[in-house]
């Protein structure tokens, strides 16, 4: 099929829930420090799977380190922000609204969503497949879609006779109407209710349309990312996908904990972008894999506390591969809080580099602020 | 009995527990309000559920995989108790001390967690605590077993202080550090694997030989302080006294921000949450006494429609107007379906994303998750040979005409009221069926359908998403 016409720049974000070791992600495994820190917890040199002279990827990462060889994979190094939080809630809530000195109820992606459709007109511009919205979607007034169950989307779908449903439908949509200062809860209820009706219209042709001979694995992840993959190459004009992996609060048993998720995470990426060039469908969409906070340097014996620094991923054919910044640095004078590793890259400045360079919005007003960006893209 | 009085003591059920079909309403209401209340915080008053006939239809119960079963159960008991605010409680601590099945996949501790909620829940603070700190769920979720006198852990010191007592802000990392040291050597008897005999019970064991038991200092005293010392210290502090009460407002009285903004958001009511405070600092933190006041007060009469209802209370709530679930779930359902019900409301229960435990109030309500509620609702419904809705049927007498349907339907629902656009849109489909006919066994069956359909419709609205 030609692909001559320009598609708008999709991008996908999974949020990896829990605050992910990076440091047993990509290993410093010729760095004696990184032995001597980690007495319990480190995976054995002969055990990575060598990136290059001094880094390696975790065994379990080999689907994705398929990936960053083909040149698809950015990996960014010492991804955090000064002073780093160490609750999961506040620490999550920093990274979903750019505001670490105050709490918002804004999320970036909620702006985000509005500046590319100001008018709401399209309630799947931005869609989350899971249960509940993540912080980083919402924006008051802004509408987006939350998706728990992809094969059955909509209401009153438990009234078989049609003419019987239609008729229930139109009665929901006068109920939800035109809400006139009940409150803020009530005309939210207004707007989400219409914004269920609505899309619920457009998405119902993903399923019904999409092919594949790709298997995904029968993990959560490898679900929410095949329905991501359903109603993008549906062409339904979603913009922002959202999805999460939880599990990574490895304080104890990491050592078992940690292969399992990774497993998961690698296979469910490559198949997603199997997927995509599948249906032809990768030239433009962008990935970026993320959490909260990377884990302390010492390990607890069992597993690791919270700590920061960790790194993130942004993947898909347009992302021109390879290491970008600086790894946290292992030398103790250099920790963060004397325990810590210390963060070289601030997220906003990733978050701008997508907002700006892929996604043509202005980063600052989003972000709160300008920070330093990093050039991951393949120039044409 | 006016029906002001019924629709407020109606509101005090649906907090207090989980709502009340029309013929338990009028049981109840026959007592004064304050009567009621104290009834409701005296739950040994009233007899507690038998669970041989559930056991005995739901076999699945004697085993201890297939967790959702049990969560599940716990569902059935707060559709079926006589004792609403033991079970209320229950889910109140599980909001609090958020503790998920995902991580150890040992359903006895699990339930058994949840037992001490229901039998402490109306206590008093320091034994709630004490009482966690000793669980072998709440020990293995945060870690605590892997906290030793040589290698520290800080999972538990630092939820107990920030999402179980005290709140952010209230202290510093040093008293972390220094209350995870008192816990050291706090863990639990390591039961038996689960091949080929299924998960075994477990229980509090203090290990000596893994305790620091040198100087501490926390919240600027120092001592050789073990973990009951933290917990006293932790009690004292007026902190705790005004995290705990906030908890309890946003759970029965009104949706407040959210948890993790209340070292920067200050109470909605903070007239009541003084008065709140008062009361804990005089009963040494007794919640039975705390809750006596907040029922009887003011506010909390007038807060009706201030909290969306949480999954387990729509479901729970919905279920118990059609009177199933009694004995004998419906044909073909486990009690599992109970579980996946909420579950995919936002509300996994026994089985919350994080310690946190879940988002509250308008953070229930997404696209997602709203279809679910309205969908749900809908279809408990679609039966209408179902105990509760028959019973609904017989209320309405021999006619109803299209002008009051809506209103006699609201009355046997709730009762519950709603806005002028609502009433406007469901009285244009009571205008569509005309007056109803109900004096003929023929008409009633003719007719049924009709009627359901309006509560269909009154189930979808926006106000039956608040409590």
């Amino acid at each position: 099929m030609a692909t001559t016409t320009k598609k708008d720049p999709v991008f996908v974000v999974v949020q990896l829930s829990g605050g992910n070791d990076f440091m047993n992600t990509v290993i410093p495994y010729t760095n004696p420090l990184y032995y001597d820190n980690r007495t319990f917890l480190n995976i054995p040199e002969e055990d990575v799977l060598p990136l290059d002279s001094t880094l390696g990827w975790h065994p379990e990462m080999g689907p994705f380190k398929e990936l960053y060889d083909r040149g698809m994979v950015a990996i960014v190094q010492g991804i955090g922000y000064p002073d780093s939080n160490r609750s999961h809630f506040r620490g999550m809530d920093i990274w979903h609204t750019c505001t670490p000195d105050e709490v918002s109820t804004i999320g970036w992606l909620g702006n985000t969503i509005e500046q590319l459709d100001p008018t709401g007109e399209n309630p799947l511009t931005g869609i989350n497949f899971g249960v509940g919205l993540p912080k980083a979607m919402t924006k008051a007034g802004v509408p987006v879609t939350s998706v728990s169950n992809l094969d059955n989307y909509g209401l009153m779908s438990g009234i078989t006779a049609e003419d019987q449903k239609d008729e229930a439908l139109q009665i929901f949509k006068n109920m939800y109407g035109q809400a006139v200062g009940s409150g803020p809860v009530m005309d939210y209820l207004s707007r989400t209710g219409n914004d269920v009706l609505t899309g619920a219209d457009i998405i119902k042709v993903a399923p019904e349309r999409y092919e594949s001979t790709v298997e995904y694995a029968d993990s959560p992840i490898g679900k929410s990312l095949r329905d991501v993959a359903r109603v993008h190459t549906a062409d339904l004009g979603t913009r922002i996908f959202y999805t999460q992996q939880g599990g990574y609060d490895t304080h104890a048993n990491q050592l078992p904990t940690q292969p399992g998720l990774f497993k998961d995470l690698a296979r469910a990426v490559n198949d997603f972008f199997a997927d995509l060039e599948e249906h032809d469908a990768d030239d433009n969409v962008i990935m970026l894999i993320f959490s909260e906070f990377g884990r302390r340097i010492a390990d607890n014996g069992s597993g690791t506390d919270h700590g920061s620094g960790g790194g993130a991923f942004l993947v898909g054919k347009p992302v021109d591969g390879g290491l970008y910044c600086e790894y946290p640095s292992l030398e103790r004078d250099r920790w963060a809080k004397g325990e810590d590793l210390e963060h070289t890259i601030d997220y906003r400045g990733i978050y701008g580099t997508v907002l700006e360079q892929w996604l043509g919005l202005e980063a600052a007003p989003i972000v709160q602020g300008t920070f330093e960006q990093i050039n991951p893209f393949k120039t044409n | 009995m006016g029906s002001k009085d019924l629709a407020l003591k109606a509101h005090l059920l649906r907090r207090a527990g989980f709502g009340a079909s029309r013929s338990e309403l009028e049981e109840i209401a026959k007592n004064g309000y304050e009567e009621i209340v104290e009834d409701l915080i005296h739950p040994e008053r009233f007899a507690d559920l038998d669970e041989d006939y559930v056991r005995r239809y739901n076999p699945e119960l004697s085993y201890h995989d297939g967790f959702q079963n049990h969560a599940g159960k716990w569902i059935w008991r707060m559709i079926n108790t006589k004792r609403p605010l033991e079970e209320k409680m229950a889910l109140f601590w599980h909001h609090v001390f958020a503790t998920a099945y995902y991580k150890s996949e040992h359903v006895p501790t699990l339930i058994a967690q949840i037992d001490t909620f229901r039998n402490n829940g109306l206590s008093d603070i320091k034994k709630v605590l004490n009482d966690l700190a000793k669980d072998p769920a709440m020990n293995y979720w945060l870690d605590n077993c892997e906290n030793h006198s040589d290698q520290p852990n800080e999972n538990w010191g630092r939820e107990l202080l920030e999402l179980f007592s005290m709140g952010v802000g209230n202290y510093s990392e040093d008293d972390i550090k220094n209350a995870s040291r008192a816990f050291t050597g706090w863990t639990f008897e390591q039961p038996h694997p689960l091949y080929p005999f299924g998960h075994f019970a477990s229980s509090f064991i203090y290990d000596e030989d893994d305790h620091d038991g040198t100087e501490k200092t926390f919240l600027g005293r120092t001592g050789n302080f073990n973990g009951e010392d933290i917990v006293d210290i932790i009690c004292e502090q007026p902190a705790t006294a005004k995290f705990i009460c906030r908890h309890l407002y946003t759970f029965f009285v009104e949706d407040e921000p959210q948890v993790h903004t209340w070292s920067i958001e200050e109470p909605r009511n903070p007239d009541a949450i003084d008065a709140m405070i008062k009361v804990f600092m005089e009963t040494d933190g007794d919640i039975r006494s705390i809750l006596r006041f907040v029922f009887n007060s003011d506010f909390f009469k007038d807060a009706r429609y201030k909290k969306v209802k949480n999954p387990t209370e729509l479901v729970a709530g919905t279920i118990k107007l059609t009177g199933m679930y009694d004995i004998i779930p419906r044909e073909g359902e486990a009690l599992g379906s109970l579980y996946g019900s909420a579950s995919v409301m936002g509300q996994a229960l026994m089985n919350p994303p994080t310690v946190e435990g879940w988002h509250t109030g308008s953070e229930w309500i997404d696209g997602g998750t709203l279809n679910e509620r309205v969908n749900f609702a809908v279809d408990q419904f679609d039966d209408v040979s179902t105990p509760g809705f028959k019973d609904i049927l017989s209320r309405l007498g021999d006619q109803v005409k299209s002008d009051e349907l809506v209103g006699r339907c609201l009355d046997l629902i709730g009762p519950i009221e709603v806005g002028d656009e609502t009433h406007a849109a469901l009285s244009s489909y009571a205008n569509a069926v005309g007056d109803l006919d109900l004096s003929t066994d023929q008409a009633r069956t003719e007719n049924a359908v009709k009627i359901a359909r309006m509560i269909q419709l009154i189930v979808s609205t926006r106000e039956y998403q608040f409590a």
